[in-house]
């Protein structure tokens, strides 16, 4: 089976405007297989919103190969092969609900009636159906960032990108959403790639930990999580998660000592 | 954190730019004059323009710039007058507004409504009014600022977080220590936006004053003066509606650079 | 919006509004205030009556002229904005001199388009609306093209779409509600344009002309009630505008109120 995602020897400098170079990448090796939940943790700086750009093709890597579905970034980008949300749910303000999950659709040239339904189920899917009508501005934090997971969704791609999604949500509500993505997961059969700053969200959501640590970023540790499923809130006091959630701060803290 | 690395591709600086654009319409004037064949009474030569303020506007007068500058003085004079006691007027009355709801709600709308109607229609009954003193012509220009400006420092008076106003009542702050340590600071930006504007209507308002009357001394007396003898020298009256744009580019520009100047600390 | 919401926003307007109208009637009889300084509202009223048809003869010459410069002056503004929006050096460089050009008093172009198509054509104020409603559509249009959330870019880019795509679904709804306040203040602009343009000379039947005329006749009367027709036009203009954007962009009046 061809890995999602292969990445060898992937380095990024970013430079000039007279600044001195930042080497936002160094020596990434990494693969991921169908079907997993990856997740990037590490300080500020780390470089782990840019991985996720590399991989989709948002940002060019100075030297290394990126490998997407066996393709080229570059190639999976223009073949739609992944979806994206980011930190904020970044809706189009002149569109309603419905149509702000439409929209991938639509590029996609989608039927009208097609894609409304397809439209319909990914809401259904993040539970807010009844919202299509509503424009974001109507909706809460969560409720907009759900519905940008449904537009990514909404294609079935192959691949989720996830750009620290829960980031600026409360604690309780962004525990709701880990324990739903989590389900929507195990539904579209989907491989997840999630960049995050929360250690307890990493553990909770993914089969394996990616720990970054910065200066130059780069990969110190990759933690495999062993929790079963299905998780929920009794899995986040279970004594075993928080073995892990010790072991990924300790790796964290490596890095940062390594960096220093 | 994001990658977002501002974009350091190779820019031309916005000066160069503008230069550059410059000179393109300079040819492109030409250019239409050449290809449509405009004879000079409806497109001069620029040349012939910039050569016309150097002669004598009339037989053994002085040279057309020295005629000009004087009348744009002249309407300057009036603009800024009238630019400066309309400002005050309106910041006075916007801030007002902004501490008074009773007011903000019984007056506003008719701010409003009023900057949607042609407020220059009323410019020769102002000129009537005054009896054709100076005085009209900063009279109209004050009228034509004072609206931006009251809408602006209400808006911007308005503006501050609400959680900065309560930093404020915790420290037990006066309404006029909040006014100006926090109110004003905010409003400022917003009350530069409106002045920007004003500048210009100041300078039409001022030219507008002189029409009815015929003040022959400003830049609209100049204009209409010249516009009488078009035909035998249509550059002179172009020249003239090119020192009434420079004045309202220069007006402009110095609220704009006073602006830079004061708002210098204030991240945007 | 409930009844009672609605007279608590639009009562204390009102009420000032008759307080107004009826101060000055009687302020007016009362002091003998001179017909030159300001006649009374019923006289301006009376007015109106013996000559609404020259008014809105005139009235209707000068709206035509508006209309017809404000359609086209916008509308050449946000074509040279889109067109404009795709080459970043074009753009830096056409957007300090729109500003500047902005800056002029372009009423004194007047002359010049009545020298060109003649005082009583309509072109020669249409053309001076066209100039005063171009640049800030085209400013503002270019504003909102490029003030684009850039995460919303990102976003289009990882559906890897083109540039046109771009334009279509981000750029120009985005620049809507810029064009709009444009459109807003170009609907007085443009009503302003054609009367003042008509003060360098117009045909008879127009606002400015007749404004100008009854004035220095000393019919002060009929000349008020010209202006206060001058001024609904301006009103009515403005509110057609706001009921169209509503309309348009639901999304952005409903954020605003």
């Amino acid at each position: 089976m061809t890995p999602v995602v292969s990445l060898t020897n992937v380095n990024k400098i970013f430079s000039g405007g007279g600044r001195p170079q930042t080497v936002a990448l160094k020596d990434i090796n990494l693969c991921v297989e169908p079907r997993e939940f990856i997740s990037l943790i590490g300080p500020s700086g780390c470089g782990k919103s840019t991985l996720l750009r590399v991989i989709g093709d948002l940002v060019t890597v100075s030297s290394g190969e990126v490998l997407v579905n066996g393709k080229s970034a570059h190639e999976a980008r223009i073949k739609r092969e992944y979806g994206m949300v980011f930190q904020s749910p970044v809706l189009f303000e002149w569109r309603t609900v419905l149509h702000n999950v439409e929209l991938p659709l639509e590029i996609m040239g989608v039927p009208k009636a097609e894609r409304t339904r397809r439209a319909r189920e990914m809401l259904k899917l993040v539970e807010l159906h009844g919202f299509e009508r509503h424009y974001p501005w109507q909706l809460s934090g969560g409720m907009q960032q759900r519905v940008a997971i449904a537009r990514a969704l909404a294609f079935s791609p192959k691949l989720l990108l996830m750009d620290e999604p829960f980031g600026a949500l409360d604690e309780l509500t962004r525990e709701r959403m880990n324990a739903e993505l989590l389900r929507i997961w195990q539904e579209t059969q989907t491989t997840v790639i999630f960049v995050t700053h929360s250690i307890p969200e990493a553990v909770f959501l993914s089969t394996r930990v990616v720990v970054m640590s910065a200066r130059p970023g780069r990969i110190t540790e990759i933690v495999p999580i062993d929790l079963p499923y299905p998780r929920n809130v009794e899995t986040r006091e279970s004594p075993r998660f928080f073995e892990l959630v010790t072991h990924v701060r300790e790796a964290l803290r490596r890095g940062e000592e390594m960096g220093a | 954190m994001v990658a977002a690395a501002p974009s350091v591709k190779r820019r031309t600086s916005p000066a160069l730019a503008a230069v550059l654009v410059l000179i393109a319409l300079a040819i492109i004037w030409e250019l239409v004059k050449l290809v449509f064949r405009l004879d000079s009474r409806t497109l001069p030569h620029l040349w012939d323009i910039l050569a016309a303020l150097g002669e004598p506007s009339r037989r053994n007068g002085p040279p057309l710039i020295a005629v000009l500058l004087e009348a744009a003085v002249f309407t300057a004079q009036g603009a800024v007058v009238g630019f400066a006691i309309g400002a005050v007027i309106g910041f006075v009355l916007g801030t007002v507004f902004a501490h008074v709801p009773i007011l903000e709600r019984s007056l506003v709308p008719y701010v409003v409504a009023s900057q949607t109607v042609p407020i220059l229609a009323i410019a020769p009954m102002v000129v009537i009014w005054l009896q054709g003193s100076w005085w009209s012509v900063p009279v109209i220009a004050a009228y034509l600022t004072f609206f931006p400006v009251t809408i602006n420092t209400l808006r911007g008076m308005k503006s501050p977080d609400p959680r900065a106003i309560e930093l404020m009542r915790s420290y037990a702050a006066s309404t006029w220590e909040t006014l100006w340590k926090l109110r004003f600071p905010a409003a400022l930006p917003a009350i530069f936006t409106a002045l920007k504007i004003s500048a210009t209507s100041s300078v039409v308002g001022a030219i507008i004053a002189e029409l009815p009357v015929g003040v022959q001394r400003g830049l609209g007396g100049a204009i209409l003066n010249f516009n009488q003898y078009y035909i035998t020298g249509p550059q002179r009256l172009w020249a003239a509606i090119a020192v009434a744009a420079l004045v309202g580019i220069v007006f402009f520009a110095v609220v704009s650079l006073v602006e830079r100047a004061a708002l210098r600390n204030i991240v945007r | 919006m409930t009844t009672q919401a609605r007279v608590a926003r639009l009562g204390p307007p009102l009420v000032i509004f008759l307080l107004v109208v009826v101060l000055w009637e009687v302020l007016i009889r009362a002091l003998n205030v001179p017909r030159f300084i300001l006649p009374a509202p019923t006289a301006i009223g009376s007015a109106f009556v013996n000559t609404y048809g020259a008014v809105l003869d005139s009235a209707t010459y000068t709206l035509r002229n508006a209309l017809l410069g404000f359609a086209l002056g916008c509308g050449a503004g946000i074509l040279v904005a889109i067109a404009t929006s795709r080459w970043t050096t074009v753009r830096e460089g056409l957007l300090p001199i729109a500003i500047a050009v902005n800056s002029i008093p372009i009423i004194a172009f007047a002359p010049l388009t009545n020298n060109w198509f003649g005082s009583n054509n309509p072109l020669s104020k249409v053309a001076i609306v066209v100039l005063i409603t171009f640049f800030p559509t085209m400013i503002n249009t270019v504003r909102g093209l490029t003030l684009v959330e850039p995460a919303k870019l990102e976003l289009m880019r990882s559906y890897a779409v083109s540039e046109f795509t771009v334009l279509a679904k981000v750029r120009i709804p985005n620049a809507l509600p810029y064009t709009f306040n444009a459109f807003k203040v170009c609907s007085s602009l443009s009503l302003i344009g054609a009367i003042v343009a008509e003060y360098f000379g117009g045909p008879r039947k127009s606002l400015g002309v007749y404004i100008l005329q009854e004035a220095q006749l000393f019919r002060f009367d009929n000349a008020w009630a010209a202006i206060v027709i001058a001024s609904l036009l301006g009103i009515a203009f403005y509110l057609v505008v706001i009921t169209i954007e509503r309309r348009v962009i639901p999304w952005h009046a409903s954020i605003e109120s």
